[in-house]
């Protein structure tokens, strides 16, 4: 039984870095290293919780509703942030790195002066947390970790199934990963490369805003979780170079360093005692597996297993 | 269609088309035409405009002037899809494609013909386009584990796989064995007997006789002729291409106190696709004459400079070298690049990319001067003073245009950032400078003033080693020519007496002539 919630805790907490390593995928596969995912996370849930906290606060809005708005919310938050980057690193050509790396600073920044205003000016504390019920539908009544399995846990697999069969099966993910490999091939085809950019870092930010909303209002629950969405867009960059640039390989993936993630705190109910460092050292595991991983796909060296060719890279036409 | 005549109505025309690259006219006034099932060799030397010509049939470059035809009605060009939708399709030289895709994926790419994409389809036409022209290439193999000639093969496929009509290669031969030209000249032939019109640009006359039913020749960005295949010669051909001697009045001091200072004996080695690139070269060169160095683009220059230079490692042969300080005789093959440079031998390659190779392109003049001289000053600090002053000669002597010497040389003129990496070699005091295409790009009066230099360091009895691409230029400069020809010396020339038809003869001539001749060749260069 314990071990049955060590395992639905590990697919919850999972679905965060799905969300996060989907959407960056979808970046990366047109070209863009978007280090910002972290901070786009955090936007995502601020977004979506500050609009939650104005839907609960009336008592009117069906719960159904609630929870398609809080969605929204968050996506429009993280499509907002995928434009901005898009435009610095698209349009202007800056240095991708810098780019993303701002767009973290700037993001968590903006989290937690969010989260900070919905509990000052909140009299009677968060509103928010009341729609973790909704959430968390249909198993919200449980009280065994069953109840983490809420409407977004389906809707993140679904989000990475669905990107994987784009990618791989249609034209349009044909063109995106054309576009990845090779702009200049791409642009020669006739693709429009500056689109296939902008929408694919658009949409990727979007889906990856979904999974700070989904850590701090659906997994944790908690008023103090928004502190936290800074370390889980980092894991989902590093699932990322884990499940090697493939969504599906994600999904398992995601699930693999839930577990190793929350292993530490579930030593002693496995009977084992250990001390918090121990158990803090333990969550370092998701970030030694993502090592070794890129040790042993840099030894095996298949093309198939490294990061889009011109990952990184600003395309400009005229460069010759 | 119906009416009488349409049999000679060319499928592509142009008319009066001028292109120019700043104030380098590139194509001037050109005609053309192309037949239906014709193949059209469009023959000239390097920097002819035959590339640039095609391009703006492809949609790559637009004419500053003159019409473009098709099937006798006049077509705008601006882009490659509007070329494919006049069914005109170009295989660049440089292969654009996706190294990670299979073949189908890189030959549907872009491609939106409205129907439901589905990769069983693609293969499945694929296959039915190789049996039909006798392609072998298995659509599901992905790129990067193919052979150049099977890239090329894709590339093709690319362009048949959208509808092609007319199809224009550039150099196609450039990289294939002798054997995989055959079976593409096989396919060609196939094509025209279903009824394409195919334009092949090439500098090899063997290759234009045995292909081509009409051959176009340009020289110097004009249209010479165009002649039928079947009445002409390599000779004929030839003198279209080169043209008469012009007089230039570069100055040509006697050599004197010539000495032997460099010998390359039976050099060979391959590139990096397993090709022959260097073929028993053998060779000497002198102090204080300028042995000049000519062949088509990509005949072993750059690998013959490299190697000499210690950057390209060949499979046999020797390069001795006569230290001028110590009088003794080393075999720079056993040196690292740096024991080389420390030997006085300067490479001041001019690539096609010549920030690529020399300079830091976001670093400054001074700065760039002293990656040559970083190693010198006290301590572990660097020496800025004279390598400043050494740019601020670079600049005034060469007269380049900058604002000042702080400026990074990626926002200098490509002629500019010529001047810079030629003055610094030559800065250097060298014993043996090589110079690969220095005045690529230059105007006339930065030309003149490279060759002073070169003539400048011979008569301080430096031995010069000057790559160029202009005959003219070559004859009037060189003390001695050799000229390459697929990586062989085809022979090594008086440019004093030789005419430039016989020098692009020794250029263009197909291999087997040319293994015989390089024998007389190397007994001239010894008189």
């Amino acid at each position: 039984m314990k071990f049955l919630d060590f395992l639905l805790n590990a697919l919850a907490i999972g679905i965060t870095f799905l969300y996060g390593s989907t959407g960056e995928i979808i970046t990366e596969k047109a070209g863009h290293l978007n280090l910002g995912i972290p901070g786009i996370m955090g936007v995502g849930a601020a977004c979506g919780c500050a609009a939650l906290n104005v839907l609960c606060s009336t008592g009117t809005v069906p719960p159904a509703l609630i929870v398609i708005l809080g969605i929204l919310a968050a996506l429009a938050g993280g499509a907002l942030m995928g434009l901005l980057y898009s435009f610095l690193a698209v349009t202007l050509r800056s240095n991708q790195n810098v780019t993303g790396l701002a767009m973290t600073i700037f993001g968590i920044g903006l989290t937690k002066f969010v989260f900070n205003r919905i509990q000052q000016t909140s009299v009677d504390g968060v509103k928010y947390l009341i729609a973790k019920k909704y959430f968390r539908f249909p198993f919200a009544w449980s009280t065994t970790s069953l109840q983490y399995l809420g409407v977004m846990v389906f809707l993140g697999i679904a989000v990475a199934i669905v990107s994987s069969i784009i990618l791989s099966r249609t034209r349009v993910g044909l063109h995106l990963r054309a576009v990845g490999e090779s702009p200049a091939t791409a642009d020669a085809a006739g693709i429009n490369v500056t689109r296939y950019k902008y929408v694919a870092t658009i949409i990727g930010s979007a889906i990856a805003a979904l999974g700070g909303l989904f850590y701090v209002m659906d997994y944790s629950g908690s008023p103090e979780a928004y502190l936290s969405v800074e370390a889980m867009g980092w894991l989902s960059v590093a699932l990322v170079i884990f499940s090697l640039w493939r969504p599906y390989l994600s999904i398992i993936g995601s699930f693999a360093f839930g577990a190793l993630f929350i292993l530490g705190s579930f030593l002693p109910s496995f009977g084992l005692s250990v001390d918090v460092a121990t158990s803090n050292l333990v969550k370092t595991l998701p970030y030694v597996v993502t090592i070794i991983v890129l040790i042993i796909t840099s030894i095996r060296n298949r093309r198939e297993n490294q990061p889009p060719a011109s990952l990184g890279v600003s395309y400009f036409r005229e460069d010759r | 269609m119906e009416y009488a005549g349409t049999q000679m109505q060319p499928v592509l025309e142009l008319r009066g088309i001028s292109k120019s690259f700043g104030s380098i006219k590139a194509n001037n006034n050109v005609d053309l035409e192309l037949r239906r099932g014709e193949i059209l060799a469009l023959l000239g030397e390097n920097g002819s405009g035959k590339t640039t010509l095609m391009n703006m049939v492809a949609g790559i470059y637009f004419p500053d002037e003159g019409q473009i035809l098709i099937n006798g009605e006049e077509v705008v060009i601006r882009s490659p899809k509007d070329a494919f939708d006049h069914k005109i399709g170009m295989i660049h030289q440089h292969f654009k494609l996706v190294d990670l895709f299979s073949a189908a994926e890189n030959i549907v790419l872009g491609v939106n013909d409205g129907s439901k994409y589905n990769i069983k389809n693609v293969n499945e036409r694929v296959r039915e386009l190789c049996d039909r022209y006798g392609f072998n290439i298995d659509p599901k193999e992905k790129i990067h584990e193919m052979s150049v000639s099977q890239k090329q093969t894709v590339e093709i496929l690319k362009v048949l796989y959208r509808g092609a009509d007319i199809l224009i290669l550039d150099e196609p031969t450039a990289v294939l064995t002798p054997q995989e030209t055959a079976k593409l000249f096989d396919v060609l032939r196939r094509m025209k007997a279903d009824g394409k019109s195919i334009i092949i640009i090439t500098h090899k006359l063997h290759e234009v006789l045995s292909i081509s039913d009409r051959v176009a020749v340009l020289r110097k960005g004009e249209h010479i002729a165009t002649v039928n295949t079947a009445e002409s010669t390599e000779s004929s051909l030839t003198e279209m291409m080169v043209g008469k001697k012009i007089s230039l009045n570069i100055d040509r001091p006697e050599p004197k106190d010539t000495v032997w200072r460099l010998t390359v004996s039976h050099l060979s080695g391959l590139n990096e696709e397993g090709l022959p690139v260097l073929n028993d070269v053998t060779f000497s060169a002198n102090g204080g004459e300028i042995l000049g160095i000519a062949g088509i683009a990509g005949s072993g220059q750059r690998e013959l400079l490299e190697a000499i230079a210690g950057i390209y490692n060949p499979d046999s042969g020797e390069i001795l070298y006569n230290d001028p300080k110590t009088g003794e005789t080393v075999n720079l093959r056993k040196k690292t690049p740096l024991q080389i440079r420390e030997l006085g031998v300067r490479l001041s390659f001019v690539p096609e990319d010549r920030l690529g190779m020399g300079l830091v392109g976001s670093m400054d003049i001074t700065d760039n001067v002293m990656l040559r001289s970083y190693r010198n000053g006290p301590l572990n600090l660097l020496d800025r003073g004279t390598p400043r002053q050494l740019a601020q000669d670079i600049v005034d002597d060469l007269s380049v245009v900058t604002p000042n010497l702080r400026t990074p040389v990626s926002r200098l003129s490509g002629g500019n950032v010529q001047k810079i990496l030629v003055g610094r070699e030559i800065a250097s005091a060298p014993s043996l400078l090589m110079a690969a295409y220095p005045v690529r790009g230059l105007d006339i009066n930065s030309s003149y003033a490279i060759y002073n230099l070169l003539n400048e360091q011979k008569s301080h009895g430096v031995a010069v080693l000057f790559v160029g691409e202009d005959l003219d230029v070559l004859l009037a400069l060189s003390d001695r020519l050799l000229v390459l020809n697929s990586g062989r010396v085809a022979g090594i020339v008086d440019p004093r007496c030789a005419t430039k038809e016989e020098v692009g003869f020794l250029m263009t001539k197909s291999h087997d002539e040319g293994s015989d001749s390089a024998d007389d060749g190397t007994e001239g260069g010894a008189l």
